[in-house]
Formats: C-alpha cells, structure tokens, sequence
C-alpha cells in the first residue's frame, strides 16, 4: 500500500486517500458517481435507439404492419411483392444536361434493369385492373454511380408523410370476423386526412390503362437537380409510354390471375417496349414536400430520353430480385427534395430488403415457365 | 530500447494521443448514428449519409493508428496493477483494435454483398469487397448490429475502468493518455 501512496497526487496524499482512511464516504460517493454516469451514457445510447419511446413509428414498425395486413411470404417484398423482372437500356437525348450534371442526361446509352409490381404484400395475389402498379429502374451509369427510382402509375401519391401511410394501414386492416377491413375506419381516416381525399380524386380521374406497357409512371416526389453552372431545380419526372392507351375493361381479370403480367410479356415478347422519360421543371412556389399534390398545369416539361425495355425474366431468375429500388439512390446532380417522404421510403424500404434477404426464397408467382410462353 | 532507460515513457507518444481521442469521438458518434438511424424515418438518409464515410475514415485511421502503436514505445502499466488487470486491460485494448478494423469491415463487406452503392461523399464510392448475395449480406447486417453492441459494451467497460483509476484508485493512469504533456513522476 506504500507504493500506492507514492503513486499518488500530493492533494490526495494530503486529503487522506483509501490508502490511509478506511474506504469512506467519500470513496463510496466517487464509485456512486461512476456508477451514474456509465448509467447515464447506457441510457443515453438507448434513447438514442428509441428504445424509451415504443409509440414511435420506426421502419420496423411500419413493415410490421406491411406483414400484419398481408402476412409474411419468406423472401418477399413486404409491398409490392408481386412482380417480374425486366432489363433494358436508356438512351439519353442530352436535353437534360440543361437542368442537371447527372452522367445519365449525358446523350448516350445507360443499360438499365428493373422490375414490375402491383402493390400489396402478398406476392400470389391475383391481378385487378385497380391495382397500383409499380416500376423500380436501376441505372448503371459509366462512371459506376447509380440511380435507382422506385414510381407507380398514380399521378400523386396519396399520403403526405409515412405516419399518414402508416395509420391508413392500421385502419385498412381486415377485420378478424369479416375479413374485411371496416368501411368505418376507412371513412375515418379520410375525415382525418383531406389531402389523402383530395389526391384519390385526382387518382381516380386517371382511368387505368389496359396493362403495364401502356401505364405511364409518376417518381411522385420532387427532386433537386443541379446542373453544370450549379442552379438548383425542382423537378419531378415520369415515364410516358409511347405504346398507345386502351382503357382497361374489367372482364380481362377474370380469366387469368396474371392477366396484368402476362399481358407485359406477351407485348414485350412480340417487341420491344418503351417509355419517354420526362421532367416537369417545378417553379418558386410549387410545393416540393407534399406527393399528393399536383404541381399546377402547364409547367415546362423536358423529354429527356427513351427507355427501351426488350427482354423480361422471373424474379427467380433476375437480379432485380436483389435490388432495394430504394428511390435515394441517386448520381451527383439528383438530390432529395424536402419531402419527408424520401427519407422515409428510404429508411422502409431498406427495412424490407433487411428481412427478406436472409429469407428463403419462395417460388415467384410469375414463373421462369411463365416469362417463356 | 537504451534511450528509454534512461527517460521512460509516461504517456503514450503524441500521435497515439491524438488518434486516441479522435477516434474514441468519431466512434461515440457512430454508435450513437447507427443506433438511431435504424429507428429513423425522417432523419434516416441524412445518418446514414454521415455513418458510411465516417466508417471509412475509422478504418482507415485505426490503420496508422495500429502501426503506431507497434512501432512506439508504450508507457508502462501503473504500480498499482496486478497480473490479472494487466492482462485485463491488455485483452479488452486488443478487443477494442479488433473491432475498430472489423466493424467497418463488416458495414463495407455488407453492403458489398447486397451491392448497393457505397457512396463516400460526391460520385466517390468504394468498390465492393464482397461477391454479390443477400444471403451474405444478411448475415453481415446482423453480425454488424451485433458487433456494434458489443463495441458499445467494451467501450463502457473501458470508462468505466478508467474512471475507476482516476478517482478510486487515483493511481494517475489517465495521464498515460491525456492531450497535454503530463511531466514523469
């Protein structure tokens, strides 16, 4: 204990230390306070993990819910499950270079793959004419950038943030008695949310087309882009298709489950099929946090270039299987807007791909016999 | 070795004082990110924008930091340890170096494996250091959860050891790696 004493400060030395007083009050209160602060810092890293706020909506929660509504399917997307996958490329018209530096508006040709997908969690659902029906791209730019897109066929999106999605979910869910999900809750959520009412007018004055090749797809959320000189644009972006609409009829869904799939294949079987891609240029003002939100008529649209989809494979089969079509993803030039949707879908969709990708992986209700007939 | 029997070390070397208290911030920040980004919607892409190339950086500073470390002469252990806390403190520093490299190793091999893209900053991003499969990249992300855990762990082990021998056993420890100049005793 001498030793110790030497080795020590001369305050403590002075003060009476553990080495010459029995261990005191003192020392207890040191050790109290020790004990404290790793305390503190352990409960510091644990609300940092939210581990003392269980009610708020988190990326687990919400695909919980995702798989309470639709149940689990090993492998799966949690949304969207239901697909088939296709490959392609992009040929860029140059035109976009004028609002952003992104490598991919550079004229010329960026291969492509993708995948398409009606909304919904259980991936053998049978196709309906009223389905949201989805398409994730993914570019694989020269330089080894990537953008990746994940859109719909709705020209807006019907809630405004993740928590609205999330508490649609919750009211849609079926009844335990009915199976049915309670038209009461539905008509309550509505009440509680004008914007998700005023975006399903919208939605529903856009009949569906007939099938995937003649859908046009909407990016929904705004985006910034910056070009060369550095100025900073909104822009939102869609793919138009050049294969001319048909309105859908409702009688097609009754013959086959897969009538929306089949239909894709069958088209891109017999040639290749292609969409413009076009921007629509925001101006001060237009509201670029909100994805049900129209931006008003008449804004300047760019024609950006021409995606050609020629050859379609099952998820089995495809890489696209792999892919988080997470729409952050995105080359120098195409920045997030302010819209908390991004993050969100972001944080969601690498939730799903977390799960599904140590899953098993499930027979694709589109089969590789499938894609071939 | 005979220089330092005249003058022997009380502190580590400056560098290694350095690397020590920038490191142990940038990890304190990424424990932090990484536990909160998992349960983030809103603030989830700009985390995880800040948690890859801040990963890197450890990874590469734990690097110089390594070869520093075995290329310096270390200050002795104090007085006031016995055999087992020296072999302690000698377990939980090589567990501590082990996960500084593995951790980021982990979140790179990740998500190299699910190819994404792993973007530094600008259009800079890593190659992938793993053959692509979800499989692999599953079983990564949770090992990635779980090391971070156990880095949290070692790490309140660690304060907590420290704070045990600067305010119990008062044995001056502490000054081994301060910033500033500590004069020998």
């Amino acid at each position: 204990m001498a030793q110790l004493t030497a080795n020590q400060d001369p305050k403590t030395r002075h003060g009476g230390g553990e080495s010459v007083n029995p261990p005191g009050g003192s020392t207890l209160a040191r050790l109290a306070g020790i004990g404290i602060l790793l305390l503190g810092v352990v409960a510091a890293f644990l609300y940092l993990g939210g581990w003392f706020s269980p009610q708020k909506l988190t990326p687990g929660r919400f695909v919980d819910e995702f798989q309470r509504v639709d149940g689990t399917f090993s492998g799966f997307r949690r949304n969207h499950a239901k697909g088939v996958c296709v490959r392609g490329f992009f040929d860029s018209n140059g035109q976009g270079t004028r609002l952003s530096r992104a490598v991919v508006f550079r004229a010329g040709r960026v291969p492509v793959i993708g995948r398409f997908s009606i909304g919904g969690g259980d991936p053998y659902a049978g196709d309906a004419l009223s389905d949201v029906r989805g398409l994730g791209l993914q570019f694989s730019l020269s330089d080894g950038e990537q953008w990746r897109t994940a859109m719909v066929n709705l020209p807006v999106f019907p809630f405004k943030d993740a928590q609205a999605f999330y508490d649609n979910l919750v009211a849609s869910q079926p009844d335990p008695a009915t199976h049915q999900p309670d038209p009461a809750k539905g008509a309550a959520f509505l009440a509680s949310h004008p914007e998700t009412a005023r975006a399903l007018g919208i939605i529903k004055s856009h009949a569906p087309s007939s099938g995937f090749d003649n859908s046009t797809f909407y990016g929904l959320n705004a985006f910034r882009f910056t070009n060369a000189d550095g100025t900073v644009t909104p822009v939102r972006w869609a793919l138009v298709p050049v294969q001319p609409y048909e309105a859908g009829s409702a009688a097609e869904g009754s013959q086959d489950k897969n009538f929306l799939f089949d239909g894709l294949i069958a088209s891109i079987l017999q040639h290749p099929l292609q969409w413009h891609l076009i921007l629509t240029v925001g101006q001060p003002g237009d509201p670029t946090n909100d994805a049900t939100i129209p931006w008003p008529e008449g804004r300047e649209t760019v024609d950006v270039g021409t995606l050609t989809l020629d050859s379609v494979e099952s998820e089995e089969t495809s890489p696209a299987r792999d892919v988080n079509f997470d729409p952050l993803v995105l080359p120098v030039g195409i920045a997030p807007s302010d819209d908390p949707l991004l993050s969100a879908r972001s944080a969601i969709y690498s939730q799903s791909f977390t799960r599904r990708a140590g899953e098993k992986k499930l027979p694709s209700a589109i089969t590789p016999a499938e894609v071939q007939k | 070795m005979s220089a330092n029997m005249t003058t022997e070390r009380t502190q580590f070397n400056g560098l290694m004082r350095v690397l020590h208290w920038l490191m142990a911030a940038m990890v304190l920040t990424m424990l932090g990110i990484g536990v909160a980004m998992v349960a983030s919607l809103g603030d989830y892409h700009t985390l995880v924008s800040i948690h890859r190339p801040l990963g890197i950086a450890i990874l590469i500073l734990v690097v110089i930091r390594l070869l520093t470390r075995l290329s310096s002469s270390l200050p002795p252990f104090p007085a006031t340890m016995s055999q087992q806390e020296r072999l302690a403190a000698h377990g939980s520093e090589v567990l501590l170096y082990t996960l500084l490299f593995v951790e980021p190793l982990v979140g790179w091999g990740m998500l190299s494996a699910a190819r994404f893209p792993i973007v530094l900053f600008g259009s800079v991003h890593l190659f992938p250091i793993l053959p692509h499969s979800v499989m692999v990249y599953a079983f990564l992300r949770q090992a990635h959860t779980i090391l971070a855990y156990l880095f949290f762990l070692a790490f309140i082990a660690h304060f907590g050891a420290i704070l045990f021998h600067t305010l119990i056993v008062r044995d001056g420890m502490l000054g081994r790696m301060v910033p500033w100049r500590v004069r020998a005793r």
